[in-house]
């Protein structure tokens, strides 16, 4: 069958899932969505649905992730007048109310009701006019909560493998000046030209080369990846067809933490439906292009991020990095020429061999094409999943997109990249997310993890915590690194103690600027960006910590007590069931008392607390 | 052959004997048993020609292979950055003062196991525990505390 009368065929699939005056639910069902109880709601409209007599009229899907994570779990309903409205928080115990209500009498069960896909209404807003969807391009994400991953035909209709199509009548050179043309870079974090990358790999003679998917997404505080693999795996793996095409390679290779059993299980689905419609195998679209996808199953390793780890491990061998030159180009996989590139740079390349290398370029900077997906999390009001142009401002994605810091809590610092990134103080807000931009400040745009941080952080145990990750993934391979982050570590931990000296800041800084210049790969050259950065920006926190043994934020457990205050406590007594060692005691409506010698400064008495009575110092 | 023999071989014969099937291998043989126990793993080395030694340096580098039994109820507590800035640290707390183990322990009645994850992407929800598979989002020390309560 041509490509043409296949993309009829998916299209009248389409036709049927898009017809307004079907009665549809859909569910928001990516691991995010499932661990807020997504599929306990969508056995309860199967449920219902049956009850109701209903469950031939109505179709049921479950979708990916529409980013909104703070509002999972998201349903969204079309009963028989087309109008499509999105609900937020829906639990088990809405959904009898929200088929009776909306699905058959068409009324629109407020309590719940975000937002209406398409045009929005005086009392409801349009979709794409949600503060936090405004300033939002979606482009890697552009299906993600809107087809059924499991559908390659949804993928299809919406202008999918037209770009392979494309591609295979263009030939590999002028697939590889697309993409430099769109000024694509490396999403995975250092930022190299997609196409450039692409091209030397190509200039290898070889009988046998490979293309690798990197979504092992280590960074912790990072899940960008997971959400496009959950949410329209198509879109990748015809990224990666595409850069088998332009190198040569016959064998693609995705390589997924095994902490994603879902994404695996999707990219699973998704490979068997494409050699099905023959876009994997002999002669894809009658081209003479052999390809094949297997998908490989990290087994937890940090350092299985970085390229030449990734392979070892895929060779079966322990993930250690290798020293470069040669780089994967000449000689990667199996010794043989190799590419490898991240998850949301694949997702891009499809899209743009669909839609054009001058329609990607138009987003973005000079120096930064496209946008960039960010991981917004931490002490944030909306947390979830964005995409931005490049080049957009931080204080918009923080305060329109994120909604601002939640608790009405100061905001101090947002922390990018993981831990190979830096923390970025309030007051370089407006700053440009670029990655010149964001490497001038020394973090860097690294996978797209954002982490929020207020007040009550502490931006030495943010360091600390950091170094207690990296300590723990450095393979050892490499002096600078294996030893670095150990005494990062310790010296961190010394100081959070309050047992620090004004000479463990000079020592912090050495050990810093050593590993930068010495370590064998990206893990090392990076693991001390954290503690260099919060040296920088927050100087006299560190200050505190050692100098007048106190923890600004109060944070560090050793450096503080809890109080409670006797003129707001209300002797309601949350804090003492809170208190897990059984140390606060007093009267029914009395204010309470904390024994400050049972007291282990765990915080739960704090958080417990409804009337900010528990004081620490 | 005790059963678990038998099932190592099983799975032995869904693989020929190249080395990049090292790791599938290994994390077959874990699903299976959910653990890596010695014999098992010389009988990896063994089908795929290679030594104890390299099969078991492989095994360690790895945080996902386990060479203890693990308990009834698996506990795992996300260590991702999210969780951290929301207070895993004393979730992690509560559950060793709950159930008595540190991480990488397994009870002594063989009830509990517990491990740190770095961090399971589901930062939105944080802090998380997952508890056999099943994700819980936004846990307090006292929803963790009920919830150990109710596996017990």
């Amino acid at each position: 069958m041509s490509f043409a009368a296949r993309q009829q065929e998916a299209l009248a699939v389409w036709r049927v899932f898009d017809q307004p005056e079907l009665r549809r639910i859909l569910v928001g069902s990516a691991t995010c969505g499932r661990a807020a109880g997504s599929l306990e709601v969508l056995q309860a409209f199967r449920d219902e649905l049956a009850q109701a007599d209903l469950e031939k009229s109505t179709a049921l899907y479950e979708v990916g992730c529409l980013g909104m994570c703070y509002a999972e779990v998201l349903v969204e309903i079309r009963a028989q007048d087309g109008r499509r409205v999105l609900y937020q928080g829906v639990e088990p115990r809405h959904v009898a109310q929200l088929v009776e209500q909306h699905l058959v009498r068409g009324e629109i069960y407020w309590p719940l009701a975000l937002a209406q896909m398409g045009e929005g209404t005086e009392e409801l807003p349009a979709f794409h006019d949600l503060p936090m969807i405004k300033p939002q391009e979606r482009i890697v994400l552009r299906n993600c909560g809107f087809i059924d991953p499991n559908n390659i035909d949804h993928y299809l209709a919406r202008g999918g493998y037209s770009g392979t199509a494309r591609a295979l009548t263009m030939g590999p050179d002028a697939v590889i000046d697309e993409m430099k043309a769109s000024g694509l870079r490396g999403r995975g974090g250092a930022g190299f030209p997609t196409g450039v990358k692409w091209g030397f790999a190509r200039a290898t003679p070889a009988a046998q080369k490979y293309v690798i998917c990197n979504a092992d997404e280590g960074d912790p505080g990072a899940f960008m990846d997971r959400s496009v693999l959950e949410g329209d795996p198509h879109a990748v793996l015809e990224g990666l067809l595409l850069a088998g095409y332009a190198i040569g390679a016959s064998i693609g290779y995705v390589y997924c933490r095994a902490e994603y059993p879902l994404a695996i299980e999707r990219l699973q689905t998704a490979i068997e439906q494409m050699h099905n419609l023959g876009f994997l195998g002999d002669n894809i679209l009658g081209s003479g292009f052999n390809f094949s996808i297997k998908v490989k199953k990290g087994a937890g390793a940090f350092v299985c991020g970085e390229e030449t780890s990734l392979m070892q491990s895929i060779e079966g061998k322990r993930g250690m990095p290798q020293s470069k030159p040669p780089f994967p180009a000449v000689s990667g996989l199996f010794g043989k020429p190799t590419n490898i590139n991240n998850v949301e740079t694949l997702a891009s390349v499809s899209a743009i061999m669909e839609k054009g290398a001058s329609w990607y370029a138009g987003f973005g900077t000079e120096k930064s094409r496209g946008t960039k997906t960010f991981a917004l999390a931490g002490k944030i009001n909306r947390t979830g999943l964005v995409e931005v142009p490049m080049g957009i401002n931080l204080r918009t994605i923080i305060e329109e997109v994120g909604g601002g810091v939640s608790g009405g809590k100061a905001f101090k610092a947002v922390q990018t990249g993981g831990p190979s990134g830096g923390c970025i103080p309030a007051r370089l807000i407006d700053l440009n997310v670029d990655y010149e931009s964001l490497a001038e400040v020394g973090s860097i745009m690294g996978s797209g993890g954002m982490i929020v941080i207020d007040e009550e952080s502490c931006m030495v145990d943010m360091a600390r915590y950091f170094l207690t990750f990296t300590e723990n993934e450095s393979c050892g391979k490499c002096v600078p690194c294996r030893m670095g982050t150990q005494h990062l570590l310790r010296i961190l931990t010394t100081i959070t103690a309050g047992r620090g000296t004004l000479a463990d800041l000079d020592s912090l800084r050495k050990i810093g600027d050593t590993m930068k210049n010495a370590s064998l790969c990206g893990l090392g050259q990076t693991a001390a960006n954290p503690v260099l950065t919060t040296l920088q920006y927050f100087e006299d926190e560190y200050r505190a910590h050692i100098e007048d043994h106190a923890c600004p934020a109060g944070a560090c457990a050793a450096l503080i007590h809890f109080t409670i205050d006797p003129a707001k406590c209300t002797g309601c007594g949350l804090c003492a069931r809170a208190c897990p060692v059984e140390a606060i005691s007093g009267e029914k409506k009395e204010p309470h008392l904390i024994d400050q010698g049972a007291c282990i400064c765990c915080g739960s008495c704090r958080q417990a607390c409804k009337f900010d009575a528990v004081l620490v110092s | 052959m005790s059963v678990e023999q038998h099932e190592v071989q099983d799975i032995l014969t869904q693989y020929d004997q190249d080395r990049d099937n090292l790791i599938p291998l290994l994390q077959d043989v874990q699903e299976r048993l959910h653990y890596l126990s010695p014999q098992a793993l010389s009988a990896v080395a063994e089908h795929l020609q290679l030594s104890e030694n390299d099969v078991f340096g492989v095994a360690t580098f790895y945080a996902q292979f386990r060479f203890t039994p693990p308990g009834l109820h698996h506990i795992k507590v996300c260590e991702g950055t999210a969780c951290h800035v929301r207070g895993s640290s004393r979730i992690l707390d509560t559950i060793t003062r709950t159930t008595g183990i540190e991480p990488g322990q397994t009870s002594e009645d063989g009830l509990f196991s517990l491990e740190r994850v770095a961090c399971f992407g589901s930062c939105a929800l944080a802090p998380v525990v997952v508890v056999d598979d099943k994700v819980y989002g936004r846990m307090t020390s006292a929803k963790t505390q009920r919830l150990i309560e109710e596996k017990k």
